[in-house]
C-alpha cells in the first residue's frame, strides 16, 4: 500500500496555504485567501450565472406558516402585541357586526398611515381569520436583508410583494395561499401615507379578489398616524378607530380597477362614518359628496396640511382648545 | 333534515325527562303507561343570506303597498319604530335582526335623502330600553347617528303631548297612539315574531299605545275570551287589536310592516347549553358530563350569579322569514312560517299538565322572575301555548317547576311589589283584582314618574301579568309548583309541592287516581295543535 499523502493545491499543500494566509491578518488575509477558501474567479469572455435571490420578492416564506410558527405567531400577538395596542393604540373597532355572514378566506383591504397599522389590525381582526392571515408587506422594505425577511415573516406572518413593479411570482403567491384558505390583509395605497392624507389604492387586491373569488372587507384605520406617522421614529400613544365594512364582492363585468375604486370608496364613507355618523355618511355616500381619503390634488403642501385639519374625527373636536381658565 | 316536534309515550325504559327549574334543572321520572312528553321540533333551516332577503322584502311587498323605495322622498316625516327588548328571549347574538333590517331601511331612505326620521322602541307600558339594550338591538351605528340628536327614543304612553287620540272603535275602544308616529308619513314597524302571539296589529295598535286605548283589551274579560291568545284568529285580544288597527288605517296612517320569524335554536347545536336542545335519549357522554358539570356549578352559585350567567346568554337564532308590506297580509305569511316551526300535533287532553319554567320571560330580560312572572310565564303563556283546546283539561292540574322565590327587581318592577304585598294578600281573583285595584295602580303618580323617568314598568303592568292568566286560572282545577319558596307560592293562591312525585300525588284529589299526565317539554318554543 503507497503511503497516503496530500494532494497539492498549486504545488503547495493546504497547510502551507494556511500558514501563509495566516502570515497576514485580518480581512485582508481573507480577501487573499486563495481558492477553495474564497469563491473562485470567474473567467474573462464567460457570463456568469445569476446568483439565485433569496431576499426581496423571492423570499420564500413557507416556513413561517408551518404549525411552530403559527404558534410562536399566536404567542407573540397575543401576549405582546395585543397588550402593547391596549396601552399605545386604545383601539375602538367598529362595525365588527358585519362580518357575521362571512365565512372563508377574505381579503382584508386598509387605508395605511402607520407601522401601528400591522400590528393593531394583527389584534384587531377576529377569529376565524385572525390567526389564518398572512400580511401583504413590500418586497423590498421588509424582505431587504436577511435579518428583516425571516423577521417579518415570522412575527407577522408578512409574504413579500414587489410593489415597485410587475411580478407575477407575488400575484402567484398570494393567490395560492387565498386558495389554500388562507386571509390575506393588504394596504392597497402600497406605502405608508406620506402626509397625513390618504393615496389612491392600487388594484392588487382587487385584482386577487377577482382571481380568487373571494370578498373584500373594507378597513379604515383612523388615529394610527398620530401614533407613529411616517418618519416618525418613536412612537406617541393616542386613541384609535378601526372600523370595518361589510364584505363587498366584484359584480358582473367589474374589472379590478373600478373594483379597486369602489373599495377605496367604501373605505372612504367609514371614514366618514367614524368622523360623524352612520345615517349622515350614508346620505353623503347615497349622493355622492363623501370627503374623499386623497385630499385635495393640484394644490399647495400646505393646502393639503391645513384641509386635513377638516377631517379630524368628532371625538378629537370636542377636545378643548384653550386652557380652562 | 330538521325533525319535527313529537309525542312520546313514556314507558319504563324512558329516561328522565328534563325540566327547566328557574336558573337551574330538574330531571324527573314521568309514570309509565300513562304520561306523554311533547317534545319540540329541531331548529328548522336559517335563511341563507339574510341580508338578501330583507332587500327582497322591502322591494316586493304584500298587499297593497307599494316597495319601500317608492314610499320614501326627500322632506318627508319617517318613523321607525322597533319591537323592545320583550323579544326575542333570550336576548339573540348581534347582529340583532333589527339591526338589520333598520339598516337597510335607513339606507333606503338616506338614498331618498330623508332627514326627518325617528327611532322609536315600541314598548308600550314596559320598561325603557337601556342604552346598551338599544346598542344591541339596533347596533353601535344606528345608535350612535340618533341617539345624541335625540332622534332614537323609547315611546312614553304617559307623555300628553306626545300622544295623538285617533278615534273610537264601533266597540268603542279607544284609539291612542304615539303621536310623531301617527303625524308621520310613513310608519315603519320592525317586528320580531318569537311566538304567533307577537306581530299584526299588536305591533302598532298596542306597542306604541297608551293606557288609555291598551286597557280595551287587557283586561279579564278579553283574556277569557281569547282561547288562546297564540291563536291569532281565536283570540279577543287580537280581534281588538285588529279593530283598533283599522282604526288607524281609515285615519289615514300609514305604516309598512316588516315582520320576522327565527327558528328554535335558542341554546345552540354546540356549547354548554347545547345539551337543553337535546332529547334526553339522545345524550352522548359529554353532554351528560356537561349537564353534571353546569348542574353542579350553579348548585354552588349564588342566585344572582346564576341569573347573571344567565341573562348574558346570547341565543344564535336563525332568521327563517321576513315579509314586509300591508300589515294583515304580511300577518299571515308570518304566522304560517312560525306555526312550521313551533306547531306539535297532539292528540286530546290530559289531566295533569306539567311544565319546567326557565330562567326567563318577556318582563325579566335583565332583571328578576319574581313570583308573579311565574305565574305569567305558566298560566300565561305556556298554558296558552296551544291551537284548538288546551292541553289540560277543564277542571284539570297543572303542575309547574320553578324555585319561585320572594324576590322582586326594586327598579324594574316597583309596582309588582305592591300588588303581591298588597293585593294578592287581598284576593287572587282577576275580576275582583281588576275591580278594585286596577285604577289606583295604573294613575298612581308615582308609578307613572318611575315609568318615564327610571326603568320601570308601568304601575298597571302587574295586573296585566294577573289577567293574562285569567283564562287558565278559570280553567284549572289547581296549580301546584314544585320546588317553589312556599309562602310565594300560597300568596299566589297556588299549593307548593317539595318533588314531582308529592306534585301528582296531591294532583290525585282534584282528577282522581291514575291521571293521564303531559309534560310541556319547552323551551325550545313548542306549540300544541290538540285536537
Amino acid at each position: 500500500m503507497s503511503k497516503r499523502t496530500r494532494l497539492p493545491v498549486n504545488g503547495r499543500s493546504l497547510g502551507e496555504l494556511a500558514m501563509r494566509a495566516a502570515r497576514t491578518s485580518g480581512s485582508a488575509a481573507w480577501r487573499n485567501a486563495p481558492f477553495p477558501l474564497r469563491a473562485p474567479t470567474v473567467p474573462n469572455g464567460v457570463t456568469p450565472l445569476r446568483p439565485k435571490a433569496k431576499l426581496g420578492a423571492d423570499y420564500d416564506t413557507e416556513w413561517a406558516r408551518s404549525y411552530p410558527a403559527r404558534l410562536a405567531r399566536v404567542l407573540m400577538v397575543e401576549g405582546l402585541v395585543r397588550p402593547a395596542m391596549d396601552i399605545l393604540a386604545a383601539p375602538k373597532v367598529d362595525g365588527l357586526d358585519r362580518l357575521h355572514d362571512l365565512d372563508g378566506a377574505v381579503i382584508f383591504a386598509a387605508n395605511h398611515h402607520s407601522h401601528v397599522d400591522t400590528p393593531l389590525l394583527l389584534a384587531t381582526i377576529p377569529e376565524p381569520w385572525q390567526h389564518h392571515l398572512a400580511i401583504a408587506a413590500g418586497a423590498d422594505y421588509f424582505f431587504g436583508n436577511r435579518l428583516t425577511a425571516p423577521l417579518s415573516a415570522l412575527a407577522i406572518g408578512a409574504i413579500p410583494i414587489e410593489r415597485n413593479k410587475v411580478n407575477r411570482k407575488s400575484a402567484d403567491d398570494a393567490a395560492a395561499l387565498l386558495d389554500e384558505g388562507w386571509s390575506l390583509l393588504i394596504f392597497p395605497e402600497g406605502g405608508r401615507s406620506p402626509d397625513g392624507w390618504g393615496q389612491t389604492f392600487r388594484p392588487g387586491a382587487a385584482y386577487l379578489a377577482l382571481r380568487c373569488g373571494v370578498p373584500v372587507v373594507p378597513i379604515h384605520l383612523e388615529g394610527t398616524g398620530d401614533i407613529l406617522r411616517k418618519g416618525r421614529t418613536f412612537p406617541k400613544p393616542g386613541r384609535t378607530t378601526i372600523t370595518f365594512g361589510a364584505p363587498l364582492r366584484p359584480t358582473d363585468g367589474e374589472d379590478s380597477r373600478s373594483f379597486a375604486t369602489r373599495i377605496q370608496a367604501t373605505v372612504e364613507q367609514l371614514a366618514d362614518e367614524t368622523t360623524t355618523d352612520w345615517y349622515s355618511a350614508r346620505k353623503r355616500a347615497h349622493a355622492g359628496v363623501t370627503p374623499s381619503l386623497v385630499g385635495p390634488e393640484a394644490v399647495g403642501a400646505w393646502r393639503r396640511t391645513w384641509q386635513l385639519g377638516a377631517n379630524t374625527p368628532k371625538r378629537a373636536r370636542q377636545q378643548r382648545s384653550w386652557p380652562k381658565l | 333534515m330538521p325533525r319535527p316536534g313529537f309525542v312520546l309515550d313514556v314507558d319504563k325504559s324512558t329516561p328522565p325527562i328534563l325540566f327547566h327549574h328557574g336558573e337551574q334543572f330538574r330531571l324527573e321520572r314521568l309514570p309509565a303507561g300513562r304520561s306523554r312528553v311533547i317534545y319540540p321540533a329541531e331548529p328548522i333551516e336559517a335563511l341563507e343570506d339574510p341580508e338578501a332577503a330583507i332587500r327582497h322584502a322591502l322591494f316586493n311587498p304584500m298587499g297593497d303597498s307599494k316597495p319601500l323605495p317608492d314610499l320614501l322622498t326627500p322632506g318627508m316625516k319617517l318613523t321607525i319604530a322597533f319591537d323592545d327588548v320583550s323579544l326575542p328571549l333570550p336576548q339573540m347574538r348581534a347582529p340583532d335582526i333589527r339591526q338589520r333590517i333598520i339598516e337597510q331601511v335607513l339606507d333606503l331612505a338616506a338614498a331618498a335623502g330623508v332627514d326627518d326620521v325617528h327611532l322609536i322602541a315600541a314598548l308600550a307600558l314596559h320598561r325603557r330600553m337601556t342604552e346598551t339594550e338599544l346598542r344591541h338591538a339596533l347596533g353601535d351605528r344606528i345608535y350612535d347617528a340618533f341617539a345624541p340628536h335625540g332622534t332614537l327614543y323609547n315611546h312614553d304612553a304617559e307623555d300628553p303631548d306626545n300622544l295623538l287620540f285617533v278615534g273610537e272603535t264601533k266597540h268603542g275602544e279607544e284609539v291612542e297612539i304615539n303621536k310623531r308616529a301617527a303625524e308621520s308619513d310613513l310608519i315603519v314597524y320592525v317586528n320580531l315574531n318569537i311566538v304567533a302571539m307577537d306581530g299584526g296589529w299588536k305591533s302598532t295598535a298596542t306597542g306604541l299605545s297608551s293606557y288609555r286605548a291598551i286597557r280595551h283589551h287587557h283586561n279579564v274579560k278579553t283574556m277569557e275570551q281569547s282561547k288562546s291568545f297564540m291563536d291569532r284568529h281565536s283570540s279577543e285580544l287580537h280581534h281588538s287589536n285588529w279593530r283598533q288597527g283599522k282604526v288607524l288605517r281609515d285615519a289615514g296612517i300609514k305604516i309598512f310592516q316588516i315582520e320576522t320569524t327565527i327558528n328554535n335554536n335558542t341554546f345552540g347545536t354546540d356549547g354548554p347549553l347545547s345539551v337543553l336542545q337535546k332529547r334526553e335519549w339522545e345524550w352522548s357522554a359529554k353532554d351528560r358530563i356537561t349537564f353534571l358539570g353546569m348542574q353542579k356549578g350553579l348548585d354552588v352559585m349564588s342566585a344572582k350569579q346564576r341569573r347573571s350567567a344567565f341573562h348574558s346568554w346570547r341565543a344564535p337564532y336563525g332568521l327563517t322569514s321576513v315579509q314586509a308590506g300591508e300589515v294583515e297580509a304580511v300577518h299571515e305569511v308570518t304566522l304560517k312560517h312560525c306555526f312550521d316551526q313551533h306547531l306539535v300535533p297532539v292528540e286530546g287532553q290530559t289531566d295533569v299538565l306539567t311544565m319546567g319554567l326557565p330562567f326567563i320571560c318577556p318582563y325579566n330580560v335583565n332583571s328578576v322572575m319574581n313570583p308573579i312572572l311565574v305565574m305569567c310565564l305558566g298560566l300565561g303563556y305556556f298554558f296558552n301555548l296551544y291551537r284548538g283546546k288546551p292541553l289540560v283539561r277543564e277542571g284539570g292540574v297543572l303542575i309547574m317547576s320553578h324555585p319561585t322565590p320572594w324576590d322582586f327587581h326594586p327598579v324594574h318592577h316597583p309596582s309588582y311589589i305592591d300588588f303581591f304585598e298588597q293585593v294578592l294578600a287581598d284576593t287572587t281573583d282577576p275580576v275582583e283584582i281588576e275591580q278594585r285595584y286596577e285604577k289606583q295602580f295604573a294613575e298612581d303618580e308615582w308609578y307613572r314618574h318611575l315609568y318615564r323617568t327610571s326603568y320601570a314598568y308601568h304601575g298597571v303592568h302587574p295586573f296585566y301579568m294577573w289577567y293574562w292568566g285569567a283564562h287558565a286560572l278559570k280553567h284549572l282545577g289547581r296549580v301546584i309548583i314544585v320546588g317553589g319558596d312556599p309562602k310565594s307560592v300560597r300568596r299566589l293562591g297556588f299549593v307548593p309541592a317539595s318533588t314531582l312525585q308529592d306534585a301528582l300525588e296531591m294532583a290525585t284529589d282534584v282528577v282522581g287516581p291514575q291521571p293521564t299526565i303531559t309534560h310541556l317539554h319547552n323551551p325550545p318554543i313548542l306549540m300544541a295543535d290538540v285536537s
